[in-house]
């Protein structure tokens, strides 16, 4: 089973001081998943699980940022507040033409947490340490899947 | 950066544009030879950053599936366990 250790892809990232907050973004999603686990019955349904698997994901990115961050703390302040966690992914189809970048600003600002309170400067710094966060976070999910998964096509018989 | 007191500088707009395109996948990069307008690079940010909420999602779904086979004692369980310990 090749095990390809999250932590360490991204090779040509010199940004080590993301190696501290990786392994707390594994060990709190890990745990948050085994919780989902142990208080999943057979009768959960199954978008259930999936929207607190989703949720312990974005919770992970955030902790892992903690305060540090603009984006991390509107998170933060997102999921305590129990609202449904929504990015809009559909764009509005509207007549205006997206000519500026200022228009196509404006979309980032939905998708980026705490976007719409971000002037232009502090949008596109938070929007490079959001999108690290994010991709460190797939990778992680994508580990887990891969280690669950072959073990589930290779069973240990005994 | 930009806490200085007077206007956020073209140079240090430029230099965060930039900084986001070298985050983009390689593929997008590619086919921008030199600088992109900035424009250009947001829309292709705000596809990226939608793919990846897409995968976080996608990636939900399947570990669900995944885990509605498992229960505390199977060995997908010991796995979750595992990968904790240091």
């Amino acid at each position: 089973m090749e095990s390809k250790s999250f932590t360490t892809g991204n090779r040509d990232n010199p940004n080590t001081d993301l190696h501290g907050s990786k392994n707390m973004m594994a060990s709190h999603f890990l745990r948050a998943l085994f919780r989902i686990q142990q208080t999943s019955t057979s009768s959960s349904s199954f978008a259930g699980r999936s929207r607190r698997i989703r949720r312990a994901a974005y919770a992970s990115m955030a902790y892992s940022a903690g305060a540090r961050r603009a984006w991390s703390r509107a998170l933060l302040r997102k999921l305590r507040s129990r609202a449904r966690l929504r990015f809009p992914r559909r764009l509005s189809r509207t007549a205006r033409p997206q000519r500026r970048d200022m228009d196509q600003a404006q979309v980032l600002r939905k998708l980026v947490p705490g976007g719409p309170s971000m002037d232009y400067c502090k949008l596109l710094e938070e929007t490079a340490d959001y999108i690290r966060c994010l991709t460190t976070q797939v990778r992680l999910m994508q580990t887990v899947m891969d280690s669950i998964s072959s073990y589930a096509h290779h069973p240990m018989i005994p | 950066m930009s806490g200085r007191s007077g206007a956020i500088t073209d140079e240090e707009i430029n230099e965060l544009v930039s900084k986001l395109q070298s985050l983009l996948p390689e593929s997008r990069r590619r086919r921008s030879a030199g600088r992109v307008s900035a424009s250009k690079l947001l829309k292709e940010t705000c596809s990226y950053i939608k793919g990846l909420h897409r995968e976080v999602e996608d990636l939900s779904d399947r570990l669900s599936d995944l885990m509605a086979t498992m229960d505390s004692n199977s060995p997908q369980a010991e796995i979750i366990r595992s990968l904790l310990r240091p």
